[in-house]
């Protein structure tokens, strides 16, 4: 069982989240200019990285806050973990031996 | 006294003086206290403790520790405490112990299953599969059954498990797994400057292989007293836990262990109050591998007859019960630290009648001391086969000269046969840990190379060789865990008096005559597997070790390859004229030993297996007689039946009452959830398909949510108690995940909208009265509310009281009728309730349950999410698009619903379906054709989603989906069924008071 840290409450066992798909993915501020296209590839097209992926999770059954996490699909563990609204940080390599601490 | 003719007169760790009886197969034995059933039964002189799997020979016991595949036995104690599988190495004697044989009929001396293996030529590699593709009709007749009564291990209990089972979780800074000497070490050294540091072991007793080793001195003491002192030092720490009978079975990520305490399995009488078993996980800093090494057996043929055994296992027997294996014994050695047991046999009193290396050159040091010994030694020896059935009598000797020819052929009389072939590091919970793995060259064995969790491997599981090499890797690795976990360790150093022998064996299959592979030369003792099966499925076409394991079985179920994984890739490899690492590595997989299933269950069983989530009212429904039924987590009333009557005539007599006065209905499992702030009514807009800003103060609305794909998710009343203040009522089973979806939205896309959400499930109890005397049944109870249509029409709330109760009352309606739902503060339920009820016996208010909600909203077409909707529904297609407010520029979903698809023709509609036969109750999900005939597969139009007997219509009623149903109104479609279509016309989805003036009274 992965330890996940949330940025608002520190680390906490993976039961206590929820993976909630590919982060950075910004809802379209105007969705009916989108071509279909456009709005297909932002409902349904999705990322699926084999090393550093960015997701979002939410720290469901503790502050319930979603924040966004960078994740070695490689090795499943995460290398770190990051508010909303803040730049996917620029990490290079693989995940740590044990993963984030 | 004793019949434990086997029993040396002296030694061991046996309590002599205390007699333990024990059966098995219904014989009665003793044994001593100390013993395992395994040492017990050797000391009575019994070998022959099972049969083997497929070919059912006669099996004695091979290891004496966690690897013995053969000796699996079940251990008795009543109807309902039947263990099977378990090791009689692992099983403690206690007073009365029941044990019996498995794979045996009618009894292990004479099992009628033995045909198998003169029929072996039936029983190649690939057996089932090739078995799984013989004509069908064959397999279900004849193979089957006869194949599940010959073959698995053991039977299971046949009554449920009577014992309880603990669960709990644990943090530590340091775990080692293993209390042998590099384990002990490590703990000494992790614990000394105050990391907490837990120590497991899957033995009663801790020290591991220093068990066998008598003669050792450590730091000028002999070992089993260096190994009290160290034990006691542990004790004395209040930083260290031990756990002894604890199996470490899987290694997860971030450190996370589970361990399988066994706390009752050897008491004769287990104690009360106290759980069998415990399930640790644990989760620590830094964790040390201190496993051990399992020695391999030999293979050539008749390596599996009672009597032949590991020679660590001989040692073990003899130095930790006091039991000589044998009387007359030939060691078949493949590395030096095998010659060890000679040495102790002999000196016990046994005769040694050869030691038979396989290898040109054994160690000088161990020679020697053989040689010193008056022991014959012959080396560069191949073994041709065994004789005796139920017990080894003889064992027959050669040289193979360079064409492949047999020389110096011998027949050895003898009552036992050890054999070592090196030892395996035990890598299962390293290589769990996903560490990868590194062939050592030298030792001709995997060991642990790059790790990936925070752990290391210390003594013989990394393949180190020697006592004092083991204690000194033990205590560095205890320190650098206690350091890298941000404590600080002690490493010591240590010194050791010892005659050793390394453990660095070949693995593989010995040279027979004509290089040819020999029968009954058994790789994988537990699933039967031979080196002429590996090369069977090698000349079938199985190239990679992982095919080969599936096709022959070896190193599967409960062993996990324990003794037979290298052996397997020491052939596959020779045969293939590879480097045994170029061979490929099977997978370990958990649990490293077989687990009880009750530590996973662990308190969770009965009424713990789940939460129960009862309503408000959920005591009046019992004393009431309702019939419940399971929502999620919710009881719900389904109906309330009187005496003599079925579900049937219960809900046509709730609908009815419904219909022509009043019935009272609890909806309290609704969700809701309330949403406030000065942005509320925006961030609704932009969430529902509706238009929320034209929504005023005290009414309600019926509102639909779609996922940003257009398709219907969730519906619900939505109330406007203020400004700034929404009561949303959602599905009952989608109140989380519309608040998840909701906190989704305001927390990632709209993050300046001032709103706050909170679930209020269940703080509010809902009390649904409903039908035509509804009002009346209210009215004297709202301290003088006014309730009139005109005060309060349909779709408006009103803060009020009901009694002395606070409540906010709703004009709504999901049966069509003139209703009210009373919300009050849920700890107000009950009380509520029976104001209610009581004002409305009067009026013969009946009370009714889901059942009877379900057939009332049906006549109306009120949809339910999830059963008319299954995430490919618009709101359109459910006859709902009058609800969209398409004038708003954007809400979720709007992008979508404009999609060519989601707007295209042939769409499924939301339909009724009357059937031609008034009594004809359509099933659920059947499907629909235009025409009734057709060949298979049929072209299908849709489905039904509802159906129902109808008893204010007197007739069944449907709702369907079907392409296009908008435009078949009128028409006939079928519904084929087994007994044949069945006619029904296409109808508008609402049946009862079309145009809604009940509602509006
Ligand atoms: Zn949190």
């Amino acid at each position: 069982m992965l330890v996940i840290h949330c940025p608002y409450c520190g680390p906490r066992p993976e039961l206590e989240f929820r993976h909630c798909g590919q982060a950075h993915i910004a809802r379209p501020l105007d969705p009916s200019a989108q071509t279909a296209d456009e709005w297909g590839e932002y409902l349904y097209l999705r990322e699926n990285p084999k090393g550093m992926h960015a997701e979002r999770w939410r720290h469901m059954h503790g502050c319930g806050r979603f924040f966004n996490a960078l994740r070695d699909t490689t090795t499943d563990f995460f290398v770190t973990t990051y508010k909303c609204g803040e730049p996917r940080p620029a990490v290079s390599g693989t995940a740590p031996a044990g993963g984030q601490r | 006294m004793s019949q434990n003719t086997c029993r040396t007169a002296a030694g061991g760790r046996i309590d002599r003086s205390r007699l333990v009886n024990f059966t098995f197969d219904g014989k009665a034995f003793t044994g001593h206290v100390g013993d395992t059933l395994a040492s017990a039964l050797l000391a009575n002189g019994v070998h022959l403790v099972g049969r083997s799997f497929k070919y059912h020979r006669p099996r004695g016991l091979l290891a004496a520790g966690v690897e013995e595949p053969n000796a699996l036995v079940a251990v008795v104690r009543d109807t309902a405490r039947r263990t099977p599988n378990l090791r009689a190495t692992q099983v403690e004697l206690y007073e009365g112990l029941v044990a019996e044989s498995q794979n045996r009929w009618p009894s292990l001396q004479f099992d009628v299953g033995a045909v198998n293996d003169l029929l072996s030529p039936l029983f190649p590699a690939g057996f089932y599969y090739k078995t799984f593709m013989w004509p069908r009709k064959a397999w279900h007749q004849v193979f089957e059954p006869v194949v599940r009564e010959a073959a698995g291990l053991g039977k299971p209990p046949t009554e449920p498990d009577p014992d309880t089972y603990a669960q709990r979780f644990a943090h530590c800074d340091v775990l080692v797994v293993g209390a042998g000497p590099a384990g002990i070490a490590a703990a000494l050294a992790a614990s000394a400057k105050g990391a907490s540091v837990l120590l497991c072991d899957e033995q009663p007793e801790f020290g591991g292989s220093l068990l066998d080793e008598p003669n050792a001195q450590v730091n000028d003491h002999p070992a089993a007293e260096w190994l009290k002192a160290s034990l006691a030092t542990l004790r004395g720490r209040a930083n260290v836990t031990l756990l002894s009978r604890t199996t470490c079975f899987g290694y997860f990520a971030h450190n996370m262990l589970s361990l399988n305490e066994r706390l009752t399995e050897h008491q004769a009488t287990p104690m009360t109050g106290v759980p069998r078993e415990r399930l640790w996980q644990v989760r620590a800093k830094e964790v040390v591998l201190a496993t051990g090494a399992i020695e391999r057996p030999l293979v050539f043929p008749g390596n599996d007859r009672p009597g032949v055994m590991l020679a660590s296992a001989a040692r073990t027997f003899l130095n930790r019960y006091g039991v000589k294996v044998g009387s007359r014994v030939v060691l078949v050695a493949g590395c030096d630290a095998a010659y060890l047991a000679a040495f102790e046999l002999r000196a016990a009193g046994v005769k040694i009648e050869r030691i038979a290396d396989i290898r040109p050159a054994p160690g000088e040091a161990v020679h020697a001391a053989a040689l010193s010994a008056g022991i014959a030694v012959s080396t560069g020896v191949t073994v041709l086969g065994t004789f005796g059935w139920l017990r080894v009598t003889g064992i027959t000797l050669a040289h193979l000269a360079d064409d492949g020819s047999v020389q110096d052929r011998e027949t050895l009389d003898c009552d036992a046969v050890l054999m070592s072939g090196g030892y395996t590091p035990t890598v299962h919970l390293f290589s769990q840990s996903r560490g990868k793995l590194r062939f050592d060259e030298a030792q001709q064995v995997f060991v642990p190379g790059n790790s990936v969790e925070r752990e290391r491997s210390a003594g013989a599981c990394c393949g180190t060789d020697g006592l004092r090499a083991t204690l000194e890797e033990g205590s560095q690795a205890g320190t650098s865990a206690a350091e890298a976990a941000g404590k600080a360790g002690s490493a010591e150093g240590y010194h050791v008096q010892l005659l050793e022998g390394s453990m660095v064996g070949t693995p593989g299959v010995l040279p027979q005559p004509g290089n040819i592979p020999p029968s009954k030369a058994f790789v994988d003792f537990q699933n039967d597997v031979t080196s002429k099966d590996l090369a069977l499925a090698m000349r079938e076409g199985f190239e990679s070790v992982e095919h080969i394991k599936r096709y022959t079985t070896n190193g599967m179920a409960t062993d996990q390859g324990k003794t037979s994984n290298m052996n397997s890739l020491g052939f596959v490899s020779a045969e293939k004229g590879v480097a045994l690492p170029k061979a490929g590595l099977t997978t370990f997989r958990m649990p490293y030993t077989p687990i009880t299933f009750g530590i996973f269950a662990g308190y969770d069983r009965g009424d713990l297996f789940d939460p129960v989530r009862p309503t408000p009212t959920h005591a009046w429904a019992v004393a009431n007689g309702a019939v419940f039924e399971d929502v999620g987590l919710w009881k719900r009333s389904r109906y309330f039946p009187r005496a003599g009557e079925n579900m049937h005539a219960a809900v046509d007599r709730e609908c009815l009452a419904v219909r022509n006065s009043v019935g009272l209905f609890d909806a309290s499992t609704l969700g809701k959830i309330e949403v406030v702030g000065p942005d509320a009514a925006t961030f609704l807009n932009r969430l529902y398909v509706n238009n929320f800003n034209t929504l005023a103060e005290g009414k309600c609305r019926y509102g639909i949510l779609t996922r940003e794909d257009g398709f219907v998710y969730d519906d619900g009343v939505i109330a406007r108690l203020a400004e700034d203040r929404f009561h949303v009522t959602t599905t009952t089973g989608g109140a989380p995940r519309v608040l998840h979806m909701m906190e989704d939205y305001l927390q990632t896309e709209w993050p300046d909208l001032q709103v706050w959400l909170t679930s209020t499930t269940e703080q509010w109890s809902v009390i649904a009265v409903q039908g035509p005397k509804a009002r009346e049944v209210i009215a004297p109870l709202v301290n003088g509310l006014d309730v009139s249509n005109a005060a309060l029409p349909h779709m408006s709330m009103v803060r009020g009281m009901l009694g002395d109760i606070p409540m906010l009352l709703m004009r709504v309606s999901f049966t069509g009728e003139l209703g009210y739902e009373i919300n009050v503060p849920a700890g107000h339920g009950q009380r509520a309730w029976e104001m209610v009820w009581a004002a409305g016996l009067a009026y013969g208010m009946t009370p009714y349950g889901t059942e009877t909600m379900h057939v009332l909203r049906a006549e109306k077409g009120y949809v339910i999410v999830g059963q008319e909707t299954d995430g490919t529904v618009t709101p359109d297609d459910a006859g709902l698009g009058w609800a969209v407010a398409k004038s708003k520029p954007d809400f979720v979903g709007k992008r979508s619903l404009a999609r060519p698809a989601l707007v295209a023709k042939g769409r499924k509609q939301l339909v009724g379906l009357l059937t031609a036969e008034p009594k004809t109750v359509l099933e659920e999900g059947a499907q629909i054709a235009a025409v009734p005939e057709q060949p298979v597969p049929m072209k299908l139009i849709g489905h039904v989603t509802s159906s129902y007997h109808s008893a204010v219509l007197g007739r069944s009623i449907a709702l369907a989906l079907v392409a296009d149903g908008r435009a078949l109104m009128g028409q006939t479609v079928y519904i084929p069924m087994p007994g044949g279509a069945i006619a029904a016309q296409v109808v508008a989805p609402v049946f009862y008071d079309t145009e809604g003036a009940k509602l509006h009274v």
